[in-house]
């Protein structure tokens, strides 16, 4: 396998959608191969660091106010 | 006519629908009923404080995505309240087979793509925009990360660095990522959402996730010298 061939196949690989005799092609491909070993773990870390960190928070009190208004507007039938 | 016996509101251009809504399919393997569907009908028979759970439900989620496509802080406040109203609006065109948190989120990324023609002085805004771009299909910056990068960080310097970065990709892939990696939507949801066909979302989320990798690469690199602080310039 390639590194191309790899990384063709690297989305499936981190969201678990491969057959196990792909998964096993690109665990032999890994073995040899330091850099799409750290494509593969950084692009995971990439995906996970999005997923735990809330870059754009709603604060409580906006959130109060967005939410009035909308249920107001909702009470009189928009 | 609306929940509430009112008019449907509006002319069709002021709800521009990336792909009718009344087309979206069942997600295949989901015939339980979501809790969400109870919510809906209550709502449509007249019980506004079903409303009121679903809103709390998913108002953060629908704010994180409008910042994200308008990457305006009114803009995304704005598209909260629209978002909602428009769905309360039109919820009995909410079919039953879809989750309505994805329909949700689809009148929210059309609402978003309005504001932003609407501060582009009427240019058309559309998903597609920047997405010719060949960066990041091919990893260049190999350098891998050190073991908990984020420890070099204040939280405040993380959140910056993880806006900028994201802020820096293509829209077309932006969205995609958000609605997939973040939000939590499969990739045949987000591809219903964007009126995009599945190989479509799969070639973006690939690329998106690629770019995002090789751009915090340059925060997060392992370096063998001593440690950096603060956010790059």
């Amino acid at each position: 396998m390639t590194c191309t061939e790899f990384l063709a196949q690297l989305d499936d690989l981190i969201d678990d959608a491969v057959t196990s005799e792909m998964r096993a092609d690109l665990q032999e491909h890994l073995r040899g191969c330091e850099h799409c070993e750290v494509t593969l773990s950084t692009t995971r870390k990439t995906i996970e660091i999005y997923r735990s960190h809330e870059i754009y928070d709603l604060p409580s009190d906006l959130r109060e106010r967005l939410h009035a208004a909308i249920m107001a507007r909702c009470k009189k039938g928009c | 006519m609306s929940p509430t016996g009112h008019a449907a509101p509006g002319p069709p251009d002021d709800f521009p629908q990336l792909t009718p809504m009344a087309t979206i399919q069942p997600i295949a393997g989901e015939n339980e009923q979501h809790p969400d569907v109870a919510l809906v009908e209550r709502v449509r028979g007249g019980d506004v404080s079903a409303y009121d759970t679903l809103v709390r439900k998913y108002d953060r989620q629908v704010f994180r995505i409008a910042q994200h496509i308008t990457q305006n802080r009114e803009d995304a406040e704005d598209v909260v309240q629209d978002a909602f109203l428009k769905a309360y609006e039109k919820l009995d065109q909410f079919q039953g087979n879809s989750k309505f948190y994805t329909w949700l989120v689809r009148i929210a990324v059309n609402e978003s793509l309005m504001r932003l023609r609407k501060r582009r002085t009427g240019r058309m805004v559309s998903i597609d925009e920047d997405v010719e771009t060949e960066e990041g299909s091919v990893p260049r910056d190999l350098a891998d990360w050190a073991p908990d990068p984020e420890q070099n960080y204040t939280q405040a310097e993380l959140a910056e660095i993880l806006r900028k970065t994201i802020q820096g990709l293509p829209q077309g892939f932006r969205v995609v990522f958000v609605l997939r990696d973040v939000e939590g939507l499969s990739t045949e949801e987000t591809a219903e959402t964007l009126g995009l066909s599945v190989p479509a979302v799969k070639s973006r989320l690939l690329r998106a996730r690629l770019q995002l990798r090789e751009r915090l690469t340059r925060y997060f690199r392992n370096k063998k010298g001593p440690k950096e602080t603060g956010v790059e310039k």
